[in-house]
């Protein structure tokens, strides 16, 4: 089945923004001038040897990169089973994948002549790494959050108002990301003279899906070449979490045409995938249009978009970046999901077992690692996305164990349990 | 002929301009609606636009927005607002109906299903927000089977070119957006719209109604001079959303029918100063 895109992966999306039947640029008229002009800058300096170049120096001097493929082997062999790398995102500037893709946007802006960035953010990642490069290129920034998101992630509010960002509280709607996305949207729509916005996963209209996973690609680009030289061969499976998706695009794409090598996308299943109080719409959910493209979505009856829940504020969104959607029908990507209970029991072991803290949004993806490496051979590889790190979910997993820390104790657990 | 194309050829051989109330259906409750509906034809309105609540929708400011919550809060589905539709069809069989509203819960429904369901309720015709001429393919098809006018919006920053893209899939009439940003947004400069306003009109024959930041009589009155149609949202939206804790039904009513016929009396000058 997957023949037929055989070396053709990075041609998707088509001129229409489409994945197959996913995608597409489903906005009010008033933004299509916006989205036009940003896919034309895009297509030119897409091809242009001196942008990758400025691109490629930002990378390397301002994130830090190459991350590190760090081999976990202590934990590996206490779960018995395949080898495991941990491809160490959180190592880069800001503490996880979210900057590359911001670095990446920024030079857009730049190039536009935009002096204002505005942003949505979750768990608070890509706010940070939005205020971070707007700091570093003199742009004022504007971060969308919704407001249980705000309680919940209190520090990296503080951070990004550090970095002299204003954050925008969203007390529409679920309070979520979702609704920061619109907010942030209708933002755009009526400043759209001097301002750019930069969409932080692989969602939204034409061309964000692909242009956020062309500047995460570099996971992946990094992490196949780096395992070639570690072990002399590709991994034979893929983990990464997925909300939006765009640490798990970045490390999956150029493995696409690896057929030997399988790829598991892992979705939050929040309190269980029975309880309906989960971020999981690949796994459970239908196509829909939503935030300017067709994916699938969570959503009742009736077309409504449904709240969603999971302990990660990074994964809890009803939406996922419509690649994916196209990959999970192409059957080239298998996509999963562990609950709440199953990623904080993860972040606690690699804590113990490596001396790494995770973000409990990359906890959703060890967590399946951890059910997966027993059943493969010992010479077996298997590479994780470690998409970001834990600091900001201290609070929330020091209230899951009734530990009120300090800062932000009067609301120490958003968690269920 | 169309309800809607009938209803613009009369006011132009009177010389009068569409005066379009837009409502979210069910709010601020489900069994005003239909009555709303009517009193606002009673003192004016021309054609009735009905919000259909979405969880999400994107283009709106706050004061629609929250019209959307309240009425998804009292339970509001797009096949409750037909059956709105068709009440207010059993009374009004000329004032023409047009749905606003989003992709996602006219695809859950089905689009041949909604077409068939629209037709039956009498509905004229809708304007999907989210579903610019790129993406509307099939579903003007089952459109045009049906009979139903499809309704576009056009923005400051839509180009001649394509204009006239949105021009051949519409029917009925445009909607041009006034200004750049979400329903209620902002100042209204009605010089600029009635540049663009000659410039759409160079690319298309259908008539022209404008919305987004009208707000009152004497700014109905300017766009009135040089559109076809004027539509008024989000006052009428927060003026029931200020009413409905502390009012009766019948002051909400009236308070309604008083603003639109403040908006009518505005238009009409500016049909006299002509």
């Amino acid at each position: 089945m997957n023949d037929s895109y055989r070396g053709q992966w990075a041609a998707y999306p088509d001129a229409l923004g489409r994945f197959g039947d996913y995608g597409g640029k489903y906005v009010a008229e008033t933004l299509m001038f916006a989205l036009d002009e940003l896919d034309t800058l895009y297509t030119r300096l897409s091809a242009d040897p001196e942008f990758q170049r400025e691109l490629d120096r930002d990378l390397r001097d301002y994130v830090g990169r190459p991350s590190p493929l760090y081999e976990a082997g202590r934990w590996a062999s206490r779960l018995g089973g395949a080898r495991i790398f941990l491809k160490r995102e959180d190592l880069n500037h800001t503490g996880a994948h979210k900057i590359n893709n911001t670095v990446g946007q920024a030079l857009l802006a730049k190039h536009m002549g935009k002096t204002r960035i505005i942003a949505e953010t979750g768990a608070g990642q890509h706010g940070v790494a939005s205020a971070t490069v707007a700091a570093r290129l003199g742009l004022e920034c504007c971060v969308y959050m919704g407001e249980k998101d705000v309680r919940r992630q209190a520090l990296n509010v503080y951070r990004m108002e550090l970095l002299g960002a204003e954050v925008r509280t969203v007390s529409s709607g679920s309070r979520t990301l979702k609704d920061a996305m619109n907010e942030a949207m209708r933002d755009w729509v009526t400043n759209v003279d001097n301002t750019y916005y930069l969409i932080g996963t692989v969602a939204g209209p034409h061309p964000y899906p692909k242009l956020v996973r062309d500047f995460q690609t570099v996971i992946g680009r990094e992490a196949r070449q780096q395992c070639l030289d570690a072990t002399g061969r590709l991994p034979d499976a893929l983990l990464a979490c997925v909300g939006g998706g765009s640490n798990a695009i970045g490390l999956f794409h150029p493995f696409l045409d690896d057929e030997q090598v399988v790829m598991y996308g892992v979705e939050a299943g929040g309190l269980g995938l029975d309880s309906g109080a989960h971020a999981a719409p690949l796994s459970v959910g239908r196509p829909g249009v939503l935030h300017g493209n067709r994916t699938y979505l969570m959503q009742d009856e009736n077309g409504q978009i449904l709240e969603t829940h999971s302990i990660s504020a990074g994964l809890d969104y009803p939406g996922v970046g419509p690649e994916h959607s196209w990959l999970k029908d192409l059957g080239r990507v298998r996509y999963v999901s562990v609950d709440d209970q199953q990623a904080v029991a993860a972040f606690t072991e690699l804590n113990t077992c490596e001396g790494i803290m995770p973000a409990l949004e990359s906890s959703h993806a060890l967590a399946y690692a951890a059910q997966l490496a027993p059943t493969m051979a010992v010479d077996d590889i298997l590479v994780i996305n470690l998409s970001g790190r834990g600091d900001k979910d201290i609070h929330t997993v020091a209230g899951l164990e009734g530990i009120g820390l300090q800062e932000g104790s009067d609301e120490p657990n958003q968690g269920p349990f | 002929m169309s309800r809607i194309k009938a209803r613009f050829e009369g006011l132009r051989s009177s010389g009068r301009k569409a005066l379009i109330p837009y409502l979210v259906a069910g709010d601020p409750q489900p069994r005003l609606t239909v009555p709303l509906m009517h009193r606002l034809v009673g003192v004016g309105a021309d054609i009735i636009e009905l919000g259909v609540p979405f969880s999400d929708p994107m283009a709106e400011g706050p004061s629609i927005q929250q019209g959307h919550e309240r009425a998804l809060a009292n339970g509001v589905s797009l096949r409750s607002v037909l059956a709105m539709v068709e009440e207010f069809r059993t009374r009004d069989q000329t004032t023409p109906v047009l749905l606003m509203g989003y992709t996602n819960p006219l695809e859950r429904m089905g689009f041949a299903e909604f077409t068939d369901a629209a037709v039956a309720a009498g509905l004229d015709a809708l304007l999907t927000v989210d579903m610019p001429p790129e993406e509307v393919g099939p579903l003007n098809e089952h459109l045009r089977r049906a009979g139903l006018d499809n309704i576009f919006l056009l923005a400051p920053t839509t180009a001649e070119a394509r204009i006239e893209t949105i021009s051949r899939a519409a029917t009925g009439f445009l909607y041009y957006v006034s200004l750049k940003g979400v329903t209620g947004a902002g100042h209204l400069d009605t010089g600029a719209v009635a540049d663009r306003l000659a410039r759409i009109r160079r690319c298309s024959e259908l008539p022209v109604a404008v919305g987004f930041g009208i707000k009152d009589a004497h700014s109905a009155r300017a766009i009135a001079e040089v559109a076809d149609g004027v539509v008024l949202g989000s006052t009428l939206v927060q003026l029931l959303a200020d009413t409905a804790e502390t009012e009766s039904e019948a002051v909400q009513l009236d308070a309604a029918a008083g603003l639109i016929a403040t908006i009518r009396a505005g238009i009409d000058g500016a049909d006299m100063g002509q």
